[in-house]
C-alpha cells in the first residue's frame, strides 16, 4: 500500500475510534491538555491515540530484544588495533602485501602506491572465561568480554565514508533510502510516549580527522518524516527548536499550545478533517517534549557511582556521557538509539590515535554493558558496536592505515546475541574476511530478527519496487544468537 | 491499539471501484490482472531473463499459454485446465504460487480475479502507459475535464460537491498558483465581484504574476534535485541558482514545455544557443558528487552516470530506469542496456568527476553584459592600436632586427646559494658551494609528493627575474632531473614570499614543456585547474629552465623564500636544482620563447624573401618583446585582468559543455564499476518505445530531448500533466507520479489522463493553458470538506467528487507567515539566502568546518524557495515540513504531521519574529477595540472572520497574557528582541506583547497551515 494512503488510513480509524469514545463533551485534546503539565501521567489521550503502532504487529517471532543502541564508530576504526588480532602482519612488516590479495581490490588513498605491511602497532590481550583476544587498550571492554560477541569477518560494499556510512545505516550506497532506525520504527513503533522513537546522539574525540556525518545517515528517505532519526545535541536546544521563545513563561506557552488545539478541535467539528486530531497530539507531543527532553538530558540526578562507572561529568558531551543517555533514553522506551563517536579515521597517527579511542570509549563501553545488566536491561537491549568500515594491514604514510572494506570486526552484546563468543575470521594479514564472511544485509537481518521481525517481510513499496532494509539479500547469522 | 490495527493493512485495493464480485463483469487486464501479476509473479516469470525460474514467462500471453513440457501455465477459456489456476489454489506449500518464502500471497478475491480472467479468454493488453495516449470526444459547451469526471461519478454512484465559498476560492488560487495568501482587500473585491469571467479573469491575473514562476518551480526543483551543494562528504557549495532562476522565469514567460525540456538536456547543444540557454543546461549539472580523499574516479563516475539516467526516468518518462543498473528490470521491459545507453547521451559533458565543481559560465544581467562588452572593446582598441603600423614603428623594427640579427645577447644570469632548504619528512637537501642543491631522501623511501622551501639572499642591485635550474644528475638512474621513473618532476607551484608577503610574478616561461603541463600552470592558479604544473616529460635527462618574471623588481639584497609545491604524486619531485637571478630588463623570457627558432629564421631573410606570415610574425613578436610597447602592453593587460576579475566577481553557473573526448560507457555486469568486462555502448533510447529518426551519427542530448518530447513518445505529456494535476488536486490521476510502470496504479481516470496529455501535446506543450484548465474547472472549485457518506466510498478523493485540502508546503507555511507579518520580501530570483537556524546545526560538516551566518536586511525575509540547499544539512524548519533534501529526485513529498512542526512554528525566531510584526500590524491597522483587532488579524491569517467561541478562546488568551505582562513589564523585552526586524516604538510594549501570544496561535493554527 502507498505509505501516505496508509498513514490517511491510520488517521480515519482513530477518528472513528474517536466516534465510538464519544467526543462531543470533553474532546481529545481537552483531556489531554488537562493532563498537560504532569509529566510521565498516565493519560495523553491523543498522544497515545496518535502512537504509531508500527506496521509489524503482530510481530513475526518472539523477540529477544526490545530495542537497538547502535554506537557507531565513524571514520572507520582499525580492525588490528582493536579486535582481530595478526601476529604474520607484525612478522611482515615492512613486506610487500602478497599482491595476490590485492589484486583488483578496492584501494582509497593508497591508489597507485606500493602496499606494504604493517604491524598491529599494540599488543593483544586475552580476556574473560572466553579468552577474546582483545588489543591490551580496551582493559575495560575485556573485563566484560564474556558478555559480548566479536564477529571478526564482516565485509561492506563501499570504501569511502560517505556511502560507506549510507551502505551501513541503508544498506545501500543511494541517498534516500531510509536508515535503520527509521525502518525499525516504522515497523515496531515505540515505547515511548513524550520522546521520538529513534534519536541519534554524536560526540566528537581527539586524533584521527573529523570527518563530516550527513544528517543523512539518521534520515527517513521515502518513510514519513515521523521515523526520522531527532538528533539531541549536546550543546543549544537539545532538540532543535525546543526552548520556548525568550520571555515566554512556561504557563504562558501551554495557553498557546492550548488555544491553539482547542481551536483546531473547534474547527475539526466544521471540517472533519483526520489530520486535526494528528495536529493536537503533536502539539501535546511536543509540550511534553519541552519537559521531558531537559529532563532526560540532565545527569546531574544521576548519582556519582554511576557517574564514576561511565567516567563522565554532567554536560561534557563526551561519548561516556551519550552511553549514560543511550541508557536512559532505554529506560524510556525509545526504540533505536543511535550513537556517532566521531575521529576513527587514522590516515595516519594510527599507534596514537587509538590511544585516544580507547580512552574515549573503553570504560563507557563496559560502563553501557554493565549498568544495563544491573537493570536487567541487557537481556532486552541489543547493543551494537561498529565503524562503517576497517583499515588497511597495509601502511599508509608510514604511521597510518587507509579504508578498507573487505574484512574488519564489529562487536555484539544483549538481547539475543550469544555472549562471550567469537564468529567468523579474516586471512592471516587481516585482509580479506574469508571464514563465515557477514555482510552488512547479514546484520541488519539479524538485528531485525532479534527484534522480532522477518527481514523480508519488512517491505515498503517506493518507485514502483519493494524494498526492503536488507535490500534483495541478508541471512540471519544464526550461530551467534542464543 | 487493538482494536483498529487489525484493520490496518487490509489489501489497498478496497479503495478501488469495481472490484466487488469478479464473476459480474468484464475484466481489464490493464486495471485489474498486471497489478497482481506484477507484484506477485513478474520477478520469476517476468521480463529479467536471469530470474526466470521454469522458463516461464507470464507478462506475455505467447509465453503463458504456449504447452512447455506438456504444462500450459494458462488455457484461455479454461481456468481449471490451467497451470496457473491449480498452482495458486494449491495447498503444497513446494508448489503453491507465489512460493511461501517470497512473502507474498494472494487474497481469494485476486485469485477469483485470475480464474475469471482466464475464463474471459485470457486477453492481454499492452501496458496502459506505452500505448499513445488518445482524446475521448467530449461534449461540446461542457468543461472537458468535468465533463469526463462526472462521467465516472455517474457510474459510481457520486455526484459533485457544490462550489467552495469565494474567499476560500480565492485562497485556494493564491495558495496553488502564487504560494501566497490573498489581501483582506483582493478577498473582499473578488467576493463582491460576481461578474461571469470573473474567477477566470482572477487564474489569468495570477497567472500573470512574477510569483507564479516561483510557485510553480517549487515542485520542479524537487524533481529535478536542485541544491546549493554537492551532496557527498563534504557536502561543499557549487554554483547553481541561476538555474534556479532559469526555472522561475521560464513558467513566467510560459515556455513551452517541449522547449523547457530541450533547454534543460541540451541547451548548450542548440544552434547559436544563448546564456539563458547555457544555464538551462546546468540541469545535467545538478547530480550529488563528492570531494573525499581517496574517491575513485571510475566509482564516481558511475554514480554521476546512474543519478542522469534515474532523473531522466523520473522527471520525464515515470520510469524506473534506476533498478536496470545491475539486472534488466523485474517488471518493465527496461533492459540494462537500456540504461547505460540512455547514460551514455551524457557521456560527453566535460567535468572533474572528483573535487571540486568549476566555478562555471558567467552569467551576467543585461548592464553587466554592457560593462563586459565595454572593456572588451576596450582591450580590442588597445589590441589594435599595439598592431597599427607606422613609419616610425617600421624603422625601429628594422633595428630590432638588425640586433637580433647579431644573435641574442647573453643575459647575465647570477647563481644564488640558498641559505637553507627544507623539505617534508625525511628529505635531506645537500648545497653545493656553486648552488646547486641535491637531493635524497632517508633510506632511500622517496615520498609521491613533497614540498620545498628555499631561503635565499638576492645579490646586490634590482632584480627583474629568477631562474630555477633544474638540472639532470648521473647520482639518478633516470638522470632526472625529477625523481619519478620516468625523470619527470612536476613542479605544481612555485610561490615566491618576502616574509609573509607574497611577491607576484608576472610571467612563466621554459626551455621545455611537456604537453599539457606548461610553465604558467605553476604560477596560475586557474591554469592549474586542469593542469598539474610544469613538467618536462619527453625531454629528460637533460637541464631545463623555468625564468620567472617578477611583477616588481626586487631591490637588494633581500632574503626571499622560494616554496617548490610538488604535489602531482608518483614521485615527480625535482631532484637536482639550482636558483639564479638576473637584472637584464624585462621582458625576462626563456630564450626559446624570446627568440623562437621561427623568429630566427624570418629575421635572418632577406625581407622581400619573407612570407606574409612571417612578415606579420616579426611584427607581432617585436611587438611583444620591445621596450618602447611596454606602456601599451602593460594597459592591455591590466584591462584584461580587470575584465577578468570582473567577470569573476559576476554569477556563476554550472553548465553543460560538450568535449569531443567522451567518457566511454560500458554496461557493467552487476552495476560494478570495477568491472571492465561489459560491452562499450552508444547512446541509445529505451528500445520498446518508437525510436527517433536519426541515422548514421552518434546520438547526442538534443535528440534526447527531442525524443522526449516527440509526438510519438508516450509518457513524458502524461507524466507531466499527472504530476500537475497533483498539484491542483493534491493527488495525480495515477498516484504513483514516478513510476508509469507494471508497478505503478493505472490511472483510474485513463480517459482523463489521456485527454489532458493530449491536450497538452496539441496545444503546444503550452503549460499555462493547461493550469488554466485544470483551475477554471469545477472539480477543482468544489468544496474540500468531506460528507462521511463520501468518506466510506471515497475516502482518498480518487473519483474527485470533491476538492482534496492538505498541509503546505514547507516553503509556503514560511511565506505565509512572512507575509501576513508584513515582512516577506518579493524580490524574486538571485543568489539563495541564509534563514535564522540554530547555532551548532552544521557541527558534524567538515572539509572546512562551517559556521553559518545568517542572512541580515532584506534577504533574511526571502521567500521559501530561496532558502540556501544544504543537502547533508538541509534548514530544519524545511526538513521538517518535510521538503525533501534533493539528494535524489523526488515527484512527490511526504506530508507528515510530526512534533518537529509545532516546534518551529512555536519557537522558531522567524515565527515568534513573525508573530511579532503581525501583532504590530493589528494594532496600528487592526482598529481600535479587542474585538476589531481580532477580527482583522483573522482576516489577514484566514481570511474569514473569527465565530463566537474562537473569539472567546483568543479574547481569554488575550486578557489573560495582558495581564501578566503588565504585572511582568521586564518579559515583554527579550521577546520582542527575538529577530532582525527592529521593535516598534510606537506601541506599548506590554500590549505588542500580548497581541504577540495572540499572533502566534494565529500562525500555528492547523487551518493556517492548510490548503483547503
Amino acid at each position: 500500500m502507498n505509505l501516505h494512503e496508509e498513514f490517511f488510513q491510520f488517521r480515519q480509524q482513530q477518528s472513528t475510534r474517536r466516534a465510538f469514545l464519544g467526543r462531543t463533551s470533553a474532546g481529545v485534546g481537552a483531556m489531554a491538555l488537562a493532563q498537560l503539565m504532569q509529566p510521565q501521567a498516565s493519560a495523553f489521550a491523543a498522544s497515545k491515540q496518535e502512537k504509531w503502532p508500527g506496521v509489524i504487529n503482530p510481530l513475526h517471532y518472539p523477540r529477544k530484544a526490545k530495542r537497538v543502541i547502535y554506537l557507531t564508530m565513524a571514520g572507520g576504526p582499525s580492525h588490528l588495533e582493536t579486535l582481530d588480532y595478526k601476529p604474520k602482519l607484525a612478522a611482515m612488516h615492512g613486506e610487500p602485501m602478497p599482491e595476490s590479495m590485492t589484486k583488483g581490490k578496492q584501494i582509497a588513498q593508497l591508489q597507485g602506491q606500493a602496499l606494504k605491511c604493517f604491524g598491529p602497532q599494540h599488543a593483544f590481550k586475552r580476556f574473560g572465561k572466553s579468552g577474546a583476544e582483545i588489543c591490551e587498550l580496551f582493559p575495560q571492554l575485556g573485563s566484560v568480554a564474556d558478555e559480548i560477541c566479536i564477529v571478526r569477518s564482516l565485509h561492506t560494499e563501499a570504501i569511502n565514508h560517505d556511502p560507506a556510512h549510507m551502505f551501513m545505516n541503508t544498506g545501500s550506497q543511494i541517498a534516500g533510502r531510509p536508515s535503520m532506525g527509521s525502518w525499525v520504527t516504522y515497523g515496531l513503533g515505540s515505547d515511548s510516549t513524550d520522546l521520538p522513537g529513534f534519536v541519534v546522539l554524536t560526540s566528537k574525540g581527539k586524533g584521527g580527522q573529523n570527518q563530516p556525518i550527513a544528517a543523512r545517515q539518521w534520515a527517513a528517505g521515502y518513510l514519513p518524516s515521523r521515523f526520522q532519526g531527532v538528533h539531541l545535541r549536546g550543546k543549544g536546544d537539545p532538540v532543535l527548536y525546543l526552548t520556548t521563545p525568550p520571555g515566554v513563561s512556561a504557563s504562558q506557552q501551554e495557553d498557546v499550545v492550548r488555544a491553539v488545539n482547542n481551536l483546531n478541535k473547534h474547527h475539526d467539528t466544521h471540517v472533519e478533517d483526520p489530520e486535526i486530531s494528528a495536529r493536537i497530539a503533536q502539539y501535546e507531543m511536543a509540550f511534553l517534549m519541552q519537559a521531558s527532553v531537559p529532563e532526560l538530558m540532565d545527569l546531574s540526578k544521576e548519582p556519582q557511582s554511576v557517574l564514576d562507572l561511565y567516567g563522565c561529568a554532567p554536560g561534557d558531551g563526551s561519548f561516556a556521557s551519550n552511553c549514560l543517555l543511550a541508557r536512559r533514553l532505554a529506560e524510556r522506551g525509545v526504540r533505536f538509539i543511535q550513537l556517532y563517536h566521531k575521529d576513527w579515521d587514522h590516515h595516519g597517527g594510527v599507534k596514537e590515535g587509538i590511544e585516544f579511542k580507547a580512552a574515549e570509549i573503553d570504560r563507557a563501553c563496559m560502563a553501557l554493558i554493565t549498568d544495563l545488566k544491573q537493570r536487567g536491561m541487557l537481556e532486552e537491549t541489543l547493543i551494537v558496536w561498529a565503524g562503517e568500515f576497517g583499515r588497511t594491514p597495509m601502511s599508509q604514510g608510514g604511521s597510518g592505515r587507509d579504508h578498507h572494506n573487505h574484512g574488519f570486526s564489529v562487536w555484539l552484546a544483549g538481547g539475543g546475541i550469544k555472549p562471550g563468543i567469537s564468529y567468523g575470521a579474516t586471512d592471516e594479514l587481516g585482509y580479506q574476511a574469508v571464514e563465515n564472511p557477514v555482510d552488512v544485509h547479514d546484520l541488519h537481518a539479524t538485528m531485525l530478527h532479534l527484534l522480532g521481525v522477518n527481514h523480508l517481510k519488512l517491505v515498503t513499496r517506493f518507485q514502483g519496487r519493494d524494498f526492503r532494509l536488507t535490500d534483495v539479500h541478508g541471512k540471519v547469522i544464526r550461530p551467534i544468537l542464543v | 491499539m487493538g482494536l483498529f490495527v487489525p484493520l490496518l493493512f487490509v489489501e489497498c485495493s478496497f479503495a478501488e471501484p469495481a472490484k466487488g464480485d469478479a464473476a459480474s463483469r468484464e475484466i481489464r487486464f490493464n486495471r485489474d490482472i498486471r497489478p497482481i501479476l506484477s507484484d506477485n509473479c513478474f520477478h520469476c516469470h517476468g521480463f529479467d531473463q536471469k530470474s526466470r525460474k521454469g522458463d516461464r514467462r507470464l507478462d506475455v500471453r505467447d509465453d503463458a499459454i504456449a504447452e512447455k513440457d506438456g504444462v500450459r501455465a494458462v488455457v484461455p477459456g479454461d481456468f481449471r485446465a490451467s497451470e496457473l489456476h491449480r498452482r495458486i489454489y494449491s495447498q503444497d506449500s513446494e508448489e503453491v504460487m507465489p512460493p511461501p518464502k517470497e512473502g507474498k500471497r494472494l487474497t481469494a478475491e485476486q485469485k477469483a480475479l485470475l480464474d475469471e480472467w482466464i475464463k474471459q479468454g485470457a486477453p492481454y493488453e499492452e501496458h496502459w502507459s506505452y500505448v499513445p495516449p488518445v482524446k475521448v470526444a467530449t461534449p461540446s459547451g461542457a468543461h472537458p475535464v468535468d465533463a469526463l469526471i462526472r462521467r465516472r461519478l455517474s457510474q459510481v454512484g457520486l455526484s459533485p460537491a457544490p462550489e467552495a465559498e469565494r474567499r476560500v476560492l480565492i485562497r485556494r488560487l493564491y495558495s496553488d498558483l502564487l504560494g501566497l495568501p490573498p489581501s483582506p482587500e483582493e478577498v473582499l473585491a473578488f467576493e463582491k465581484d460576481k461578474s461571469p469571467g470573473s474567477y477566470e479573469r482572477l487564474v489569468d491575473r495570477l497567472m500573470a504574476s512574477p510569483h507564479y514562476g516561483e510557485r510553480m518551480a517549487i515542485p520542479w526543483l524537487d524533481v529535478v534535485r536542485f541544491a546549493d551543494t554537492i551532496g557527498y562528504h563534504s557536502d561543499n557549495p557549487r554554483n547553481v541558482w541561476p538555474y534556479r532562476d532559469y526555472v522561475i522565469r521560464s513558467f513566467n514567460e510560459n515556455k513551452r514545455f517541449d522547449q523547457f525540456t530541450r533547454e534543460q538536456l541540451a541547451g548548450d547543444l542548440l544552434p547559436g544557443s544563448t546564456l539563458e540557454q547555457k544555464v538551462a543546461s546546468g540541469f545535467n549539472r545538478l547530480v550529488l558528487s563528492t570531494e573525499e580523499g581517496g574517491a575513485q574516479p571510475k566509482d564516481y563516475e558511475s554514480r554521476m552516470l546512474t543519478d542522469r539516467v534515474r532523473a531522466v526516468g523520473t522527471v520525464w518518462l515515470g520510469q524506473t530506469l534506476g533498478c536496470a543498473q545491475c539486472h534488466d528490470h523485474k517488471f518493465d521491459p527496461i533492459s540494462t542496456r537500456d540504461f547505460y545507453t540512455m547514460g551514455a547521451f551524457f557521456a560527453d559533458i566535460r567535468e572533474g568527476v572528483i573535487g571540486k565543481r568549476e566555478e562555471g559560465l558567467a552569467v551576467p544581467s543585461v548592464e553587466e553584459a554592457a560593462k563586459l562588452k565595454a572593456m572588451d572593446d576596450r582591450i580590442g582598441i588597445l589590441q589594435e592600436e599595439l598592431k597599427a603600423s607606422s613609419p616610425q614603428r617600421a624603422q625601429d623594427q628594422a633595428q630590432w632586427e638588425q640586433s637580433l640579427m647579431n644573435g641574442p645577447t647573453d643575459v647575465a644570469w647570477t647563481p644564488l646559494v640558498p641559505l637553507k632548504v627544507q623539505g617534508g619528512k625525511g628529505s635531506q637537501f645537500e648545497i653545493q658551494d656553486d648552488g646547486v642543491v641535491n637531493v635524497s631522501f632517508a633510506e632511500g623511501k622517496v615520498p609521491a609528493s613533497d614540498t620545498y622551501t628555499i631561503t635565499v639572499k638576492m645579490p646586490a642591485g634590482e632584480m627583474n627575474g629568477l631562474r630555477l635550474e633544474a638540472l639532470a644528475s648521473e647520482r639518478i638512474p633516470t638522470k632526472g632531473p625529477g625523481l619519478s621513473d620516468s625523470g619527470n618532476f612536476i613542479l605544481t607551484q612555485v610561490t615566491l614570499k618576502e616574509g609573509a608577503e607574497v611577491l607576484k610574478i608576472a610571467e612563466a616561461s621554459a626551455s621545455f614543456e611537456q604537453k599539457g603541463q606548461p610553465a604558467r600552470a605553476a604560477i596560475d592558479d586557474k591554469a592549474r585547474g586542469v593542469q598539474k604544473g610544469w613538467g618536462v616529460l619527453g625531454k629528460s635527462g637533460v637541464d631545463q629552465f623555468l625564468y620567472l618574471e617578477l611583477a616588481t623588481p626586487l631591490a637588494g639584497e633581500k632574503t626571499i623564500t622560494l616554496v617548490l609545491k610538488q604535489t602531482a604524486g608518483e614521485r615527480q619531485l625535482l631532484g637536482k636544482f639550482r636558483i639564479a637571478a638576473t637584472q637584464a630588463p624585462t621582458p625576462i623570457r626563456s630564450p626559446n620563447v624570446q627568440f623562437p627558432a621561427d623568429v630566427l629564421t624570418a629575421v635572418k631573410l632577406a625581407r622581400e624573401k619573407r612570407s606574409a606570415a612571417q612578415q606579420a610574425l616579426l611584427a607581432k613578436h617585436f611587438r611583444s618583446v620591445a621596450a618602447q610597447f611596454a606602456p601599451l602592453r602593460n594597459e592591455i593587460a591590466a584591462t584584461q585582468k580587470a575584465r577578468e576579475d570582473y567577470e569573476k566577481s559576476l554569477p556563476h553557473c554550472l553548465v553543460s559543455v560538450h568535449t569531443d573526448q567522451m567518457r566511454t560507457v560500458r554496461i557493467l555486469p552487476r552495476g560494478d564499476w570495477q568491472n571492465e568486462s561489459g560491452e562499450v555502448v552508444q547512446p541509445a533510447v529505451l528500445h520498446f518505445l518508437p525510436q527517433p529518426a536519426v541515422e548514421g551519427r552518434r546520438l547526442n542530448r538534443l535528440d534526447l530531448a527531442d525524443w522526449l518530447v516527440a509526438r510519438s513518445n508516450p509518457l513524458t505529456a502524461r507524466v507531466f500533466v499527472n504530476r500537475l494535476w497533483k498539484h491542483f488536486f493534491g493527488m495525480g490521476l495515477s498516484k504513483v507520479l514516478d513510476d508509469f510502470g507494471a508497478q505503478g496504479e493505472p490511472p483510474l481516470h485513463s480517459d482523463l489522463l489521456d485527454w489532458l496529455a493530449v491536450e497538452f501535446m496539441d496545444s503546444g506543450w503550452d503549460v499555462k493553458h493547461m493550469v488554466r484548465l485544470m483551475t477554471t474547472s469545477h472539480a477543482y472549485r468544489q468544496v474540500s470538506a468531506v460528507p462521511k457518506d463520501q468518506l466510506a466510498k471515497d475516502p482518498y478523493n480518487r473519483e474527485l467528487a470533491r476538492q482534496s485540502r492538505w498541509r503546505a508546503d514547507a516553503e509556503l507555511v514560511r511565506d505565509n507567515a512572512l507575509s501576513v507579518a508584513g515582512l516577506l520580501s518579493l524580490k524574486v530570483g538571485g543568489p539563495s539566502v541564509k534563514p535564522y537556524q540554530p547555532e551548532g546545526y552544521w557541527e558534524n560538516l567538515n572539509f572546512p568546518a562551517r559556521v553559518y551566518v545568517n542572512d541580515q536586511g532584506e534577504s533574511q525575509y526571502r521567500r521559501g524557495l530561496y532558502t540556501w540547499w544544504q543537502r547533508s544539512y538541509l534548514h530544519p524548519s524545511m526538513l521538517a515540513f518535510d521538503a525533501p533534501t534533493r539528494e535524489e529526485c523526488s515527484a512527490e513529498r511526504s506530508r507528515s504531521n510530526i512534533p518537529q512542526q509545532a516546534l518551529v512554528l512555536l519557537n522558531d525566531p522567524t515565527y515568534v519574529e513573525a508573530a511579532r510584526s503581525l501583532a504590530a500590524r493589528v494594532l496600528r491597522q487592526g482598529g481600535r477595540t479587542d474585538e476589531d483587532r481580532l477580527n482583522w488579524a483573522f482576516q489577514v491569517v484566514l481570511q474569514r472572520t473569527p465565530n463566537p467561541q474562537e473569539s472567546a478562546e483568543l479574547r481569554a488568551l488575550l486578557l489573560k497574557h495582558r495581564g501578566e505582562f503588565q504585572a511582568k513589564p521586564e518579559a515583554t523585552q527579550p521577546l520582542l528582541a527575538v529577530g532582525l526586524a527592529p521593535a516598534p516604538t510606537d506601541i506599548t510594549s506590554t500590549e505588542l506583547a500580548a497581541w504577540t501570544s495572540l499572533a502566534r496561535v494565529l500562525l500555528n493554527l492547523h487551518e493556517t497551515v492548510t490548503r483547503s
